[in-house]
């Protein structure tokens, strides 16, 4: 049997996690990549609120370049940090730089087993946030396997907000200027 | 000439001279087109010579304060001012994205006001995209923080947009007046986009930073002294009927003298960092811009703006102010806008302010953007990421737009 592939998809804020759980879940004998993906359209919003001013004051200063060794360098950190953490030496590197989920989906197009992804957003509580665009992107497209990770501490099935008292949910929308019967689990609330 | 071929001349060569300085070809410097076409406009007669001289007699100690200011800037990078904000920005907040978000407002918002939005789009944004990248947190919400921030936050003072320092010479309101009323409405835009980046960006302010190896770096004493010294003469030379522009010179005086002596800049890059070709620029564009108004486009502006300072008009202008922004940019459209409402009182040039300055976020860099989109492609070969950077734009404007408009509104009857 082959070495099962897995990628770990790296992103600033969660990526420690993710890493610590494809350590957990994965057979060591695994074939580990590690992927990061430089956002270009930060740098692009950067360089083009300096084009808004026509170019004036400050001459000779590029602001867009420096925007892309930054986060070149930074990105090439990031990777190091997490090979460093993931301990495996051979571990594939793999850097891009674009729309970051169209990078990832592509970068895990073909043979590929498992992709290890990290959830976003404010965990002290769940709920449909916990997905940015780009990762509820990936999870949507991408042609593999996907490992949905907590970055931190998983919490507890409590941490979801009480249903709320007195309203339909949203997809039970009631006509205008009618009433709906109350649901049943309302009703029986009430008795 | 007819008035009619006049203003389409006009009007194209208005498009011409904005198009080259977005798109610089090779480089060369935005006055390229623009100088040879307000010549043309003279020569032509389109704009009569003396109605060009009070124009340029009007913008001239606007541009030179202008110029100063951007020394002045230019100057406090050198002090390393900047990296000094961005150090104690990332010790600051201790690695906590939401914590280094509200250093970032607050950091943008002051150097916005106080140093222009310029010094935050070119010398602040870097330094926070490298202060982000080092905490290896995500770069999006404190980048577009700034780059909304150096348009809505620009609100404050004469000196903090361009587009002020014309209101400022249009409305003879002193500086202290024009600060306390533009304070609240200050306060309401960076509010309103706190509140919508916050949420906007909830699933990206995750994590906490990289800390180790994080050290506060001495602040420049002698810039921050002097900056803060200018500032306090804005407002004294004002109060004595002195344009402020003298401070502004005088500050870039106080930090150019040491600093040339001491090899933190040459002599020739403080010469290049007035930037004259940007100076002419501007001139040639408010001399283009009146040829246009005096044939027949003054007057239509002038019937689409209401002259009242009721909410009702306010917000009009302030709308039409902003759509005119992301139509021709917002330079020539307050250019455009100023003479029309500078009859009507303050409320009204404030509102064409609040709409030229906040407006701009909502399409992109808020002027000319096929020009921009093409400058891009072309340049990059590759599809504009930006379609996130357009939803912020059309999620923040509208409510900062009205609620800054309101804001003016209340302090209009609070500062009288």
């Amino acid at each position: 049997m082959t070495a099962m592939r897995i990628v770990v998809w790296v992103v600033e804020g969660t990526w420690e996690g993710c890493v610590d759980a494809a350590v957990e879940h994965f057979p060591a004998d695994s074939e580990f990549a590690l992927l990061h993906v430089t956002p270009s359209d930060v740098a692009e919003a950067a360089d083009a609120a300096s084009v808004g001013l026509f170019g004036r004051g400050f001459p000779g200063r590029r602001p867009n370049r420096r925007y892309d060794d930054i986060a070149a360098d930074e990105g090439a950190e990031l990777l190091a940090a997490a090979a460093d953490r993931l301990g495996h030496a051979d571990a594939e590197l793999i850097s891009r730089r674009g729309r970051v989920e169209r990078e990832v989906v592509s970068a895990v197009a073909e043979g590929v087993d498992v992709l290890v992804v990290a959830r976003d957003g404010d965990h002290s509580r769940l709920g449909p946030k916990s997905l940015a665009h780009a990762t509820r992107f990936v999870v949507d497209h991408a042609p593999c396997a996907v490992m949905l990770v907590w970055p931190d501490e998983t919490p507890g099935i409590d941490s979801i907000p009480p249903p709320k008292h007195g309203h339909p949910p949203e997809h039970e929308h009631p006509p205008k200027h009618e009433r709906p019967p109350p649901p049943p689990h309302h009703r029986h609330e009430h008795l | 000439m007819p008035s009619p071929i006049a203003e389409t001349l006009a009007v194209l060569l208005l498009v011409a001279t904005l198009a080259c300085a977005i798109v610089r070809p090779r480089g060369v410097p935005e006055a390229v087109v623009a100088v040879p076409a307000a010549c043309l406009l003279l020569v032509l007669g389109i704009l009569p010579l003396g109605q060009a001289g009070t124009e340029a007699g009007g913008l001239g100690p606007t541009i030179g304060f202008l110029a100063a200011v951007l020394v002045l800037a230019n100057l406090c990078d050198r002090y390393g001012l900047f990296e000094a904000a961005g150090s104690w920005m990332a010790a600051g907040s201790r690695g906590r994205p939401v914590s280094l978000l509200a250093l970032v407002f607050a950091a943008a918002s002051v150097v916005t006001a106080v140093l222009s939005l310029d010094a935050t789009v070119v010398l602040l944004t870097p330094v926070v995209f490298a202060t982000v990248a080092r905490l290896r947190l995500r770069a999006k919400p404190h980048v577009y923080a700034c780059t909304h921030l150096a348009n809505s936050a620009s609100l404050l003072l004469p000196v903090s947009n361009l587009t002020n320092l014309l209101a400022f010479a249009a409305s003879g309101l002193s500086f202290a007046r024009f600060g306390a009323t533009m304070a609240l409405p200050w306060l309401a835009a960076i509010g309103v986009e706190w509140l919508v980046l916050r949420r906007f960006f909830a699933a990206d302010l995750v994590g906490r930073g990289e800390t180790r190896g994080v050290r506060r770096l001495p602040v420049p004493v002698f810039a921050t002294t002097v900056v803060a010294l200018t500032l306090a003469g804005f407002f004294v030379t004002s109060a004595f009927n002195v344009s402020p522009a003298f401070a502004a010179l005088g500050g870039a005086l106080v930090l150019a003298v040491p600093a040339v002596a001491s090899r933190r800049i040459t002599l020739r890059e403080l010469v290049v960092s007035v930037d004259v070709p940007f100076l002419a620029f501007v001139l040639a564009l408010g001399l283009i811009v009146k040829a246009i108004s005096l044939h027949g486009l003054g007057s239509v502006v002038t019937h689409l703006v209401p002259g009242g300072s009721g909410l009702g008009s306010l917000l009009v202008i302030a709308v039409v102010a902003a759509v005119l922004a992301n139509v021709i940019n917002n330079l020539p459209a307050a250019l455009l806008l100023l003479p029309a409402v500078s009859g009507a009182g303050a409320g009204p040039v404030l509102a064409v302010l609040i709409g030229v300055n906040t407006g701009p976020n909502l399409t992109y860099v808020g002027s000319l953007a096929t020009l921009l989109w093409r400058r891009v492609l072309i340049r990059r070969g590759e599809e504009l990421p930006i379609s996130e950077f357009l939803r912020l734009g059309a999620i923040t404007v509208p409510p900062v737009l009205i609620t800054a408009t309101l804001a003016l509104w209340i302090s209009l009857r609070l500062v009288g």
